[in-house]
C-alpha cells in the first residue's frame, strides 16, 4: 500500500517543515502587531488604519500557561477517531509575541505530570486521516528544559 | 449614575428552566405574561419589545422581538432584537433602557427564551472553514468546557486553588438553588457527590460544567417617570455594562485560538473580565463594598472564584479564601449565585442574563423565598459569553 500524502488540515496556518515547523501569523507593516491566525484584511490596533501585512513565523517554543484534556467525544467538525480516543490540550504562552496559543498536545502525553511554566515545542501530528491523505494540524509536545528539537540548528 | 438616567423594574417572570422540548416562543410567552402579571400591566401597555435572540432555533430565533410581538398579538409598537451571546439578553435590556431614556417610550417588555441541543454545543452546521467558532472544533475538538477548564487549570497553577475548592462552590452553589422553583436541577450536592462525577475535562467534574437548558426568562422596564404613578420604591436599574474588550485581549476567551499580542501594544488596565464589571460600577456610582449580592456566570464551578475577583469582592489570588470564610455562601458578607446559579439552571443563553436580572430584583424586594439575602438593596450580574462580549447590570432599591 502506498504511503498516505501529507496535507494541512488548514490552509496557511503553519509550515509544513518537518523538523521545525512554525505557526504563521501576520505583521501589520505599518504597527507591527503580529497576530495569529493571520489577519489579511483590517489591522486590530485601534491606533492603526493598515491594511497591508507580512507573513510571519511565531516562536516554535513556549511554556505552558494551562492544560486540560477533553475526556467526551466532542461534537462535527471534529473528527474522533473510531473509537473515541480522549486527547489533551494546552495553552502555550509565547515570550516573544506576549501571547498564549491553543493545540492540541501530542498523543500519550501524561497531562498529570505537566506544570505551568514548563517549556514546550511545536510539532507536526496528524488530526485525521482519510484512504489517501494523513491531515496535519500543529501540535505542542513538552520538552525537557533547554533542549527542544532542532534548537542547536 | 444619577437618578435621571435610572430605569425602573416594573415586572420580571421566568419559565422554569429545564429540557422541555418545547419551542422556545412558548417559555417566552409564559416568562412575558408572568412579567407582566408582576407589573400590573398587560400587553397594550408595551410600547417597545426588546428580544434577545437565540441563534439555534432558526429564522424566529433571530427575530426575536417580533417573534414574541406577533406571538403575543400584533398591535404596532416596536421592536429590536439583539444577539450577543451569553449577553444577549442584558444588551436587549440595554437597548430597552435606551429607547426609555431618549424618551421614545414610557413601557418596554424584553424577553429572551431557548430551545437547546442535548450535549456539548456545537457549532452552527454546515463546512464553514472561516469561522472560528467551527475551526476550534475542527482543528482542536476544543469544546467549551475545554476552555473553562483550562482557565480552571490556571487557577491551580497560579493560586494553589485545588479541585475541591471548585466542589465546594458547587456544594454551595446547590444548597442555594435547592428550592428555587425555576431551578432545572434543584438538589443539594455533597462535595463527595461532585468529586465522584466522572471527569469531562480535567480538572472539571461533570457537576461543576453548566448543562445547555431550555428557558425563558422577561422583564418589563418602565420610566421612572411611568413607575412612579404605578409603585412605591421599584427596583431600578443604576448601571448596564456591556462593553468590548480593548485591544490587546489578553484573556483567552472562546472561540479564539489565540490571545492577542501584548508585545508591541501594551495590555490594557484591566482584563475584559473586569473591564465588564468596572464599566458598571463607575455607571452606577457604586463599588464592590457597596454589594449585598451577585449573580455571576459560573460555566463552570471554577470560574465563580475568577468573578469573585473580576467584581472586587477580592484581591486576585484570594477567592478561595472567600469561600473558605463563608463570605459568598447565604448568611455571608456578600452572597453569590443565591439563586442557585448555572450549576442549578444550565445555560438558556438569549435567556440567562435576564434571569440573572429576575433574581435580583425578586432579592431586592424579599420576594426570593427560602434563599433570601436580609435587607438587601443593591446587586450585580455579570456575565461573559463568546467573541468578546459580556454584560454587568447593577440594580438597587
Amino acid at each position: 500500500m502506498a504511503a498516505k500524502t501529507q496535507v494541512p488540515a488548514v490552509e496557511g496556518w503553519f509550515t509544513l517543515d518537518p523538523d521545525r515547523p512554525a505557526l504563521l501569523g501576520s505583521r501589520c507593516r505599518s504597527c507591527g502587531i503580529v497576530c495569529f491566525p493571520r489577519e489579511a484584511s483590517f489591522c486590530r490596533n485601534p491606533a492603526c488604519t493598515s491594511r497591508e501585512f507580512d507573513e510571519v513565523e511565531l516562536s516554535r517554543t513556549g511554556t505552558l500557561w494551562s492544560f486540560t484534556d477533553n475526556r467526551y467525544q466532542p461534537p462535527e467538525p471534529y473528527v474522533s477517531a473510531d473509537p473515541f480516543e480522549p486527547y489533551a490540550i494546552a495553552a502555550v504562552e509565547l515570550a516573544a509575541e506576549k501571547m498564549v496559543v491553543l493545540g492540541q498536545l501530542v498523543a500519550g502525553t501524561d497531562i498529570t505530570t505537566l506544570r505551568a511554566g514548563q517549556p514546550v515545542e511545536l510539532v507536526l501530528g496528524t488530526l485525521y486521516s482519510d484512504d489517501e491523505h494523513d491531515y496535519l494540524v500543529w501540535k505542542w509536545r513538552p520538552v525537557a528544559d533547554g533542549d527542544p528539537k532542532g534548537a542547536a540548528r | 449614575m444619577s437618578a435621571e438616567h435610572e430605569v425602573a423594574v416594573l415586572g420580571v417572570g421566568m419559565h422554569p428552566w429545564g429540557k422541555w422540548g418545547r419551542n422556545f416562543v412558548e417559555y417566552g410567552i409564559v416568562a412575558a405574561q408572568a412579567a407582566l402579571d408582576d407589573a400590573g400591566l398587560g400587553w397594550d401597555d408595551v410600547q417597545f419589545v426588546a428580544g434577545a435572540d437565540t441563534i439555534r432555533n432558526g429564522y424566529p430565533g433571530f427575530i426575536a422581538g417580533a417573534t414574541f410581538s406577533q406571538a403575543l398579538g400584533w398591535k404596532g409598537n416596536r421592536v429590536s432584537s439583539s444577539y450577543a451571546a451569553c449577553a444577549s439578553g442584558a444588551q436587549a435590556l440595554d437597548s430597552a433602557r435606551a429607547q426609555i431614556l431618549a424618551g421614545l417610550c414610557d413601557v418596554a417588555l424584553v424577553v429572551g427564551a431557548d430551545t437547546t441541543p442535548k450535549g456539548f454545543f456545537a457549532p452552527v452546521g454546515g463546512d464553514r472553514p472561516d469561522d472560528p467558532d467551527w475551526l476550534r472544533f475542527r482543528l482542536l475538538g476544543a469544546t467549551n468546557p475545554t476552555y473553562f477548564a483550562l482557565y480552571a487549570r490556571r487557577r491551580i497553577e497560579q493560586y494553589g486553588a485545588t479541585p475541591e475548592d471548585f466542589a465546594r462552590v458547587r456544594a454551595k452553589n446547590s444548597r442555594h438553588g435547592a428550592t428555587n422553583p425555576n431551578a432545572r436541577y434543584p438538589k443539594e450536592f455533597t462535595v463527595e457527590d461532585v468529586m465522584a462525577s466522572p471527569v469531562v475535562a480535567d480538572p472539571l467534574h461533570l457537576l461543576e460544567i453548566c448543562a445547555t437548558s431550555d428557558g425563558g426568562a422577561a422583564v418589563v422596564l418602565a420610566s421612572t417617570e411611568f413607575a412612579r404613578r404605578h409603585t412605591n420604591d421599584p427596583v431600578r436599574v443604576a448601571a448596564i455594562s456591556t462593553v468590548t474588550p480593548t485591544y490587546p485581549q489578553t484573556v483567552l476567551e472562546l472561540p479564539a485560538f489565540a490571545t492577542d499580542s501584548a508585545a508591541v501594544v501594551g495590555a490594557p488596565p484591566r482584563p475584559f473580565r473586569d473591564a465588564i464589571a468596572h464599566a458598571a460600577y463607575e455607571q452606577a456610582g457604586l463599588g464592590p463594598d457597596d454589594l449585598d449580592l451577585a449573580e455571576v456566570y459560573d460555566l463552570s464551578s471554577a470560574l465563580e472564584l475568577d468573578w469573585y475577583e473580576n467584581i472586587g469582592l477580592c484581591p486576585e489570588g484570594e477567592a478561595e479564601r472567600l469561600l473558605d470564610d463563608g463570605d459568598t455562601e447565604l448568611g455571608g458578607r456578600v452572597p453569590v449565585n443565591p439563586s442557585g446559579g448555572l450549576a442549578c439552571f444550565g445555560e438558556a443563553i438569549p435567556a440567562q442574563a435576564l434571569a440573572q436580572v429576575c433574581e435580583v430584583t425578586w432579592q431586592l424586594r424579599g420576594q426570593a423565598t427560602g434563599r433570601q439575602v436580609e435587607g438587601a438593596r443593591v446587586g450585580l450580574t455579570i456575565n461573559q459569553g463568546l467573541f468578546g462580549h459580556g454584560s454587568s447590570v447593577i440594580l438597587t432599591r
